[in-house]
Order: C-alpha cells, then structure tokens, then sequence
C-alpha cells in the first residue's frame, strides 16, 4: 500500500467519481488537482470549466486562482462571466461541480458568508462567488473538505449554498434545476446523501478508518448507509500521477 | 479624429469620478486597473460605493484608503489566499471607517451588469432559492413567473456612474480590443453612464478594423482613454505580463493591521506620481519573472467580394 497525506487521499478518492467525458466546474486547489488526475487517468476527454470563463483548459501548471492566464493558454474557449454563468451554468451544461466552505452540515448545506450573524459577523468569509449558483444548477456537487468538529456542523450559520435544506421535501419544493449534493470526500471517509431523506450517510471507510473514529469528529448522529464499502486504497499510479502533478507540494502538502 | 479623449491618468480620474460616484473598476482576476485605483485614492475621492464582483485587493486598498461607503460585491477573499483584510476590518471593526454591503452570488452581480447594460428593468436567475441572501438583501426579490406561476428570483440592474476598464490595445477614440479572460468589461463599460479606458497600447484605427470582433468596447461608449502600460499589476494583463501571484500571497501579511496596510500604502501608492513612478519602483527581476513567452494566436481572414 501507498503511504498517501490525508490531502493527497482525498484528491485520489475526488478524482475517481469524475467520468470521461464529463464537463467539471473546477475550483482551485484541491478540487483542480482531483480534476486534472481524473484526466491523466480515466478521464482524458474531462473538460474543465472555470467560473472566471475558462473552457476547457490545459493548464500547464498549477494556477493560484480560477482566473490565472495559465487558464485561458491553450484552452477551448473563453466567455465572459455572464456567459459563464447564463449559457453554461443556467443553460444545464455542467455535470459535477466542487464545492467548499467553512461549514456543512447535514443536509449538505454549505457556508461560506460567515460565521456568526449576518449583519454583526464573528468572522466575515469571502461570501458565495459562484457557490450558489453552482449548487442550484450542476447535476452533481461534491464537497472535499477536512473531516473536523468546526467544519462539521448541525446547522449552518448561514446558508450560502442550498443543500437539501432540512430535508428532500423542502429542497424539492425549491424546485432547482440542479441535483443538489452528491458527495462530501473527507480524509476519513466518504458520504453521499440518503435519497428519501436527502440526509447525509457514510458510504465508503477510507483504509484504516473505524465507523467509531468517524463519528468522533461529527457533532451530530452520522446515518450509516446498508452497503457500507471500504474505499481502495490509492495505487501506486494514482499516487505518483497525482504528485507529478503538484511537484512542490503546494496543495498536498 | 477626436484626440481630446486621450490623456493621463490623473487627468482622467479628475475629470470623470466624482465623490458620492458609484464607480466599477472592472475585470474578473484580468486587467484589474490598479493604476486608477491608486490615482482615485490620491486624489482623495470620498463616499464611493465601490462595485466590483471581486473587490481583490484594489477595493481592499481603496476601503483602507477610506475613499468608499459602500462595497456592492459577490466574492469578496484574496482569490487562491484567503481574506481581504481591509474589507473584513471595516466590516467587522468599523476600522477605518464603518463601510455598508450589497452582497449577491456571481451570477447576480453580473446579471445586474448584464441588466444595466442592456436597460431591462430586472433580471430572472435560476440562483439564491434556498440560500439565506435573500432575507438579508432587499435587492433581491422574488417574483411570479407569468408563462408558469413559478417563483423566480429577480435582481435589479447595475448603472454605475462610471466604470474603469483596463485593455490591451485600443486607439485614442477608445476602440478597445480586449482578449483573455474577458469577465465582466464590456457589461460594465455599457452598464454605466461614463467609461475610462486604459490601455498598454496606443494602436491606430487600421489595427481595430483589422480585428473588429475583438473589439468589445467601442468608442462612442467611451469617454476617455489612458495610455498606462502595467496599469494592472498585480492583476495581469493577457500576453503581457502575468500575475504576481507573489504579492497576492504578500498582500495577506502586509495588511495585518491597518497601520501595517498604511505604511504600504504610503510608499506604494500616496509616495508616488504616476504608475510609472510605481514601475520604477518595481525590482527588474520582478518585471522579468512577469513577462510571459509569447503564444499567438493563428490569424484569421475578414475579407469579403
């Protein structure tokens, strides 16, 4: 087995839920590392998108931020921000997007405004970006996020981007044309959502990992899917195509 | 011919922003014009609200400066970094003076571009069902869709008073040819009722023909033009020079404290002229380490019988 950092773990397990063929909304950092691997591997014909406009991009190093020239060198097309946002993101032409925030809970809510109150902030966090409509127009969001207490919350301070709400009744009375929350990838395991309740549900135990320790670092009762599955640890290729990919260690340190 | 157009920074700030203005430095990551920022906070402009998806670090700078009132915004972090500090100390301190928000998601405030731009009196998005913004932001409202009975969210359109829009190329009526990450520059030159434009290059009108669907922006849209070379930096300009993502990641410790901020401030932006005080200023080795290889595109035939 392939000794792997918890970051570089959670990049192997992300990349394997992508598909060839897919159309990605990629953020940066973790999720475009998950995507440019899925690449390498099993998913040559992926195209990448990015919210600054960017089309199907082959970056050629490791941008810092979604609207780095490396993005636009060589890539298919490039919009403007409206675009992006109408033609692709509303027009239904994204599978999968990746989301993070400071906060998920277990509807898969997602916070990224702030913690506290809104209008008196304990801390002020960038805000939605894209984040909202991301999760209100992809088919697929999936959140890669530390397995921590603070991350993990019952109810968020405030919902930035919908999850399933406080249940698939409620979301379903949203009517969205995305699908919601797909997957949460944690360095412990990985979660999907339970199809009646749209609660959230531990799917698969990465190597190593006990239900027990799981729990102890979520603050509410975790749901435990029927077909509990142990995640395949990473290959030796998987490991060595993911590092080639980020050299310096600058996302997996 | 209309030269008249054509002039300097300082000229054009003096002339076209006003305090109380709501002004739109535009660009998405690309061609953020620095230059402007820093002439606006110079001058001493006061009471903007300052309109800009991604405040980045020059709304960070101008909110410092304390030349802002109000910051319309959806994404308001160091892009790939973390917080704007200067945003979050007004914000959530007061310091140095209190600043009032209005906050959408991207799509919201490019829809409110995109509406001001085109005059419509609102705009419908498939975004914000379901998320805690609305409740907290009046401008965003919900009304009945008259072909479904649906519910859909609407927001208002965005007319700023002026927009600064930094370009590659454009000639001096103010023809402007833009490429690269294209982001929100030509809603925000349409949206509004005055535009600058800068430009690293002064080209003649032959050059804009040459390439009309280049160009975005075209001159009866503008009123006045800026030849400033590296106006963007630490912003990049598309085949000109990249980002310095090294003082984006800096940024984060020099504004620690709002003194820290303001020492900076002072050397870098109230210590010096002009932006090509600044550049002189810049190490040649940061200057080098910026300059990209070239990548052309292949080119196109216009012609017609």
């Amino acid at each position: 087995m392939v000794e792997c950092s918890p970051s570089e773990l959670m990049v192997v397990v992300a990349a394997r839920e992508l598909k060839d063929k897919e159309t990605v909304l990629v953020g940066v950092g973790i999720p475009n590392l998950a995507a440019n691997l899925a690449k390498k591997l099993q998913a040559p014909g992926l195209n990448m998108v990015y919210e600054s406009g960017a089309v199907g991009s082959n970056p050629s190093r490791m941008p810092l931020s979604i609207g780095d020239p490396c993005l636009v060198t060589g890539a298919k097309s490039v919009c403007s921000m409206y675009e992006q946002f109408a033609y692709y993101l509303q027009g239904g032409r994204i599978d999968v997007g990746f989301l993070g925030g400071a906060q998920i809970d277990k509807y898969g809510n997602i916070n990224s405004t702030v913690i506290g109150q809104y209008k008196t902030p304990k801390v002020r966090l960038p805000g939605s970006g894209g984040a909202c409509d991301i999760a209100s127009n992809v088919k697929k969001i999936i959140v890669i996020t530390p397995h921590e207490k603070r991350r993990f919350v019952e109810k968020v301070d405030f919902k930035t981007s919908p999850g399933f709400i406080d249940g698939k009744a409620a979301w379903k009375a949203l009517k969205l044309q995305g699908g919601g929350p797909y997957a949460v990838i944690t360095n412990l395991c990985t979660m999907k959502f339970d199809d009646a309740s749209g609660e959230m549900m531990v799917t698969s135990l990465h190597p190593g990992v006990t239900i027990e320790k799981v729990q102890e670092n979520t603050p509410w009762k975790l749901k435990v899917s029927d077909k509990l599955e142990q995640t395949p640890a990473p290959t030796e290729k998987e490991a060595a195509t993911l590092r080639s990919l980020d050299p310096h260690k600058i996302y997996l340190g | 011919m209309d030269s008249s157009k054509l002039m300097s920074m300082k000229e054009a700030v003096g002339k076209h922003v006003k305090d109380g203005d709501t002004v739109y430095l535009a660009g998405f990551t690309h061609m953020i014009p620095f230059a402007a920022g820093h002439e606006i906070i110079r001058q001493g402009r006061k009471d903007l609200t300052l309109a800009r998806a991604t405040p980045d670090i020059i709304y960070d700078q101008m909110i410092a400066a304390g030349c802002g009132k109000k910051v319309v915004f959806s994404y308001a972090g160091n892009p790939g970094v973390g917080s704007l500090r200067c945003f979050r100390r007004a914000l959530e301190k007061g310091q140095p003076k209190p600043i009032e928000i209005d906050e959408y998601t991207h799509f919201g405030l490019s829809g409110r571009l995109f509406a001001g731009a085109t005059n419509m009196p609102f705009l419908p998005m498939r975004t914000n069902k379901g998320s805690d913004l609305p409740p907290f932001n009046p401008n965003i409202k919900t009304v009945k869709d008259p072909y479904t009975g649906d519910d859909i969210m609407v927001v208002p359109p965005l007319k700023p008073d002026v927009a600064v829009v930094h370009v590659q190329r454009a000639d001096v009526n103010g023809n402007a040819h833009i490429w690269g990450i294209i982001g929100e520059q030509k809603d925000a030159a349409f949206a509004s009722k005055k535009v600058i434009i800068s430009c690293e290059e002064i080209v003649g009108e032959d050059v804009i023909r040459s390439d009309p669907n280049r160009t975005l922006i075209p001159d009866f849209a503008v009123h006045a033009v800026v030849h400033e070379p590296w106006c963007a930096h630490p912003s990049y300009t598309q085949g000109y020079y990249d980002r310095d993502n090294e003082f984006y990641m800096q940024w984060d410790d020099i504004t620690k404290e709002h003194d820290s901020t303001m020492k900076w401030m002072q050397e870098w932006v109230y210590g010096v002229e002009d932006r090509q005080a600044y550049m002189k200023k810049l190490t040649s080795e940061k200057v080098l380490k910026l300059l990209p290889k070239a990548a052309y595109s292949a080119p196109v035939s216009y012609g017609s019988v």
